[in-house]
């Protein structure tokens, strides 16, 4: 049965608007359509300008994160019938800069990526083995946090990152504790002074929305608070071992 | 304009142009290289993949039986030379992505897990749950931050391949965010762009699959082998199409029809039991699985759904426990999008595009028909796929052929003469782009887009003949010129203009579209995925050869042949089903 739902898009053109302003569609709609399959009949039948980033339309590339009635919610997997008879209101995801309508500027984002050194530092295998062994419960330390797809809508959540630009942020730090919780990994002394830093760990004042509106349950609220533990040992350690170097 | 001087450009951001970009990294650390992408890297539709990659590794295998699978699994139209050496290379590409960091699956010892894929005689498919591709491409990229010689040019959109005399000099590039062009110049490029489902209506790929790099090298004169092989996939969601893995069936599953019956015993997969077994029933290659159900849809014994005709995918003896640590993707998406929990229901399935076996030609190091230009992924063609691909083998050749690309490119940067490109052709390359942008007559961008999507899922599907193939031709014909006289934007101006880009993504669609079109009208033969009413049998005398599809402007591309290179696997009858020991799943 098709249905018409009112959605409105927050737009902002940069090279034309000011301000940002809501511009609504009448959008014929079934029950498994999702909000950007909303977004895409606008953008083929009533208006080609409308801007946004989508790919797999399966909830795994992390395009096309987006405010949906003022919650960070991922667009093809939120479906419009949950919002009618009412209005669904789509906007870009909060506290990050405007490029154009839905779009935002992830270069931010991406910086912070970078500084946690994401990437195995590695130990070399067990000798007469091409591969690092792991056993499956070794793989429960950090495979959780190897789930994220970098939605963004945790820093959507982030009220802190909302004040403080500079915190590095629920998915940022979340990859940084998914290396070094990975037995395979050496590098946990080069990523503690990121985790230690104002802007790292100790920036979050555990709000928790980040792990609430993750869709994937990688839970980054748990993984920045076991690193204010491991922030702390590090903390006392200077003092006893002032040369100490990471186990590995 | 903006003009960038490098030595290596790889363009596209997903598996193999990542794999390529880090191998020029380590081949020769004082170059530098430009990644260019018209997403994030972890954007690219490498994420989507599930099920796992192929590589031998159990005692019971050998680099023989993976060689034998992918060449009988490709119908005998793979090169047997290419075949031999990616075999030899696949175990040691996937080591090196868990040295990386990648999280395989595990056995309880701590070694790697494998598993089962359709047309494999042995357990030979790496895995990390039913996210392989997704890890697989977050451990490149957060590797390829190492790397500082490796500049990205993330949402950058390549618009030309830049070619004189015979060699490549650059690209022309549209930064998204401004809308400004760029030149990029270098002596070498890589084409890592993905495939071309998107030419379908109905299929498994992200939006971004639109044959970007297949255009660019054709038009650049580059030749675009064996178009018409493209892969069905048979277990997909009806009218998303959204992939459910192989991988279940490798864990176990099984298709029934609206009767319940197990219909691919009907179809030379058979008999049912002993079951599980290789290489037979759910366990058979995908083009006779989803041939199989357009036999099944023709008998009127599958399901009607909202999406169209399905068949059953029934996963529920494997228990919650399996399907949750095995299958934890699909389980979700079968919830979300079809509303079904996979742990008490069978999920509805069909056949969709997903995978497009031909690309742009080239040799085994990579080498396509154009100096300083290589090929890798998806959107080239090696020459291991022939005329149907197996799963898992696409997953292990993004970074087996990726480094290949890489390391070709590295080499050829580091001896090749260094010229610009000439003003006059740079500046035609411009007004071809900004035209589309100023253009004010002609028809909207969904309507042409639409009606290609209906020509080939019409002319051009599972089952294909003459007179159908010769519609789908004369359409994708009118459709060019219709794109040619105009698309009419909505949107005029530069900065992130996506309804821009997708006109000129419609143009690369549409002349790949022509190159598969063409290519099955001439291959008058059946074999593997490619499937012709009126010339069943397969026709080694005849057509044991590659097609090659060359640009002819505005016309119709110019369908050659060109011999298969067969070393020690001589054509026979392709077999499947039979006899066969019962397998134990680990």
């Amino acid at each position: 049965m098709t249905r018409t739902i009112r959605i409105e898009c927050l737009r902002y053109h940069p090279e034309t608007d000011a301000e940002p302003r809501l511009q609504a569609y009448e959008v014929p709609f079934t029950d498994d359509m999702s909000v950007l399959q909303g977004l895409q009949y606008i953008k083929d039948h009533l208006d080609g300008s409308l801007t946004f980033r989508w790919s797999c339309r399966m909830a795994i590339c992390g395009s096309c994160g987006q405010m949906v009635n003022g919650v960070p919610r991922l667009g093809c997997e939120t479906f419009l019938r949950e919002f009618w008879p009412g209005t669904v209101r789509v906007e870009p995801l909060e506290h990050f800069p405007i490029v154009r309508d839905l779009a935002i500027d992830q270069s931010d984002f991406l910086a912070k990526l970078e500084s946690v050194k994401p990437y195995l530092v590695q130990k070399a295998p067990p000798a007469g083995e091409n591969t690092n062994l792991q056993a499956p419960e070794e793989m429960q330390a950090y495979y959780r946090y190897s789930k994220c797809i970098n939605y963004l809508l945790c820093y959507a959540a982030c009220p802190q990152y909302g004040l403080n630009p500079a915190f590095t942020g629920p998915a940022a730090l979340t990859l940084l504790h998914r290396y070094n919780a990975d037995s395979r990994d050496a590098g946990r002394a080069q990523r503690m002074p990121v985790v230690n830093q104002e802007d790292g760990v100790w920036g979050c004042t555990l709000v928790g929305y980040c792990s609430e509106v993750c869709p994937k349950d990688v839970d980054p609220a748990r993984a920045v608070n076991q690193n204010k533990v491991n922030s702390t040992l590090d903390y006392f350690k200077h003092f006893l071992f002032p040369r100490a170097k990471e186990k590995s | 304009m903006q003009t960038v001087e490098t030595d290596v450009i790889v363009v596209g951001a997903g598996g193999a142009g990542l794999r390529a970009a880090i191998a020029a990294a380590e081949r020769a650390p004082q170059m530098r290289i430009a990644l260019v992408s018209k997403v994030l890297p972890m954007r690219s539709h490498t994420v989507a993949a599930e099920g796992g990659a192929a590589g031998v590794t159990r005692r019971e295998d050998s680099f023989d039986a993976h060689f034998n699978d992918t060449v009988s699994g490709g119908d005998w139209l793979c090169d047997q030379d290419v075949v031999d050496f990616f075999v030899r290379r696949c175990t040691g590409e996937l080591e090196q992505l868990e040295r990386w960091g990648c999280p395989w699956s595990r056995q309880a010892d701590g070694h790697v897990n494998t598993r089962f894929f359709g047309g494999m005689s042995v357990q030979r498919t790496w895995f990390a749950a039913d996210r392989s591709g997704f890890h697989m491409l977050h451990t490149l990229f957060q590797t390829s931050l190492k790397y500082p010689s490796i500049r990205r040019f993330d949402e950058y959109f390549c618009t030309e391949l830049l070619a004189e005399d015979g060699a490549v000099r650059g690209v022309l590039c549209i930064c998204i965010a401004t809308g400004e062009l760029v030149l990029l110049q270098a002596p070498s490029i890589v084409l890592a762009t993905g495939g071309a489902g998107r030419v379908f209506r109905q299929n498994t790929n992200a939006g971004t699959v639109t044959g970007d790099g297949m255009g660019l090298a054709f038009r650049a004169g580059a030749a675009l082998r064996d178009m018409e092989f493209v892969q069905w996939h048979p277990t997909c969601l009806p009218g998303t199409g959204i992939l459910m893995t192989e991988a279940c069936r490798g864990e176990g599953a099984i298709l029934v029809n609206k009767d319940g019956y197990r219909y691919l015993q009907d179809y030379g997969l058979g008999p049912v039991d002993p079951w599980p077994r290789a290489k037979a029933m759910e366990l058979g290659p995908r083009d006779r699985l989803s041939q199989a159900f357009w036999h099944e849809r023709r008998k009127g014994r599958t399901l009607d759904t909202p999406g169209g005709p399905a068949v059953h995918l029934d996963l529920r003896h494997l228990g919650a426990k399996k399907i949750h640590e095995r299958l934890p993707l699909i389980t979700e998406a079968a919830k979300t999008f079809a509303g079904v929990d996979a742990v008490k229901e069978p999920i509805p399935v069909c056949p969709a595009v997903h995978y497009t076996m031909g690309g742009v030609a080239t040799n085994v190091d990579c080498k396509a028909g154009l100096s300083g230009l290589y090929a890798a992924g998806e959107c080239a063609s090696v020459g291991i796929h022939g005329a149907n691909r197996l799963g898992s083998n696409s997953l292990v050749e993004i970074v087996v052929f990726g480094r290949v690309a890489g390391e070709s490119a590295a080499e050829h940067a580091g001896s090749a003469s260094r010229k610009g490109i000439s003003g006059a052709h740079l500046q035609s390359a411009e007004r071809r782009v900004l035209e589309m942008l100023s253009n004010d007559r002609g028809e909207k961008l969904a309507t042409l887009r639409d009606e290609m999507r209906d020509a080939m899922e019409d002319g051009v599907g599972i089952y294909r003949d003459d007179a159908g193939l010769r519609a789908a031709c004369a359409k994708l014909a009118s459709l060019r010129e219709r794109h040619r006289a105009g698309v009419r934007l909505d949107d005029r101006s530069r900065a992130f203009n996506t309804e821009w880009l997708g006109a000129i993504e419609l143009g690369f669609m549409l002349e790949v579209a022509q190159a598969m079109a063409h290519g099955a009208l001439e291959r008058r033969e059946s074999r593997g995925a490619h499937r012709r009413l009126d010339f069943e049998p397969r026709d080694d005398a005849g057509f044991l050869r590659h097609t090659l599809a060359r640009h002819a402007g505005e016309g119709a591309p110019r369908i050659d042949f060109r011999p298969v290179t067969i070393t020690k696997s001589a054509p026979r009858e392709r077999h499947y089903g039979g006899e066969g020991k019962k397998a134990v799943l680990t």
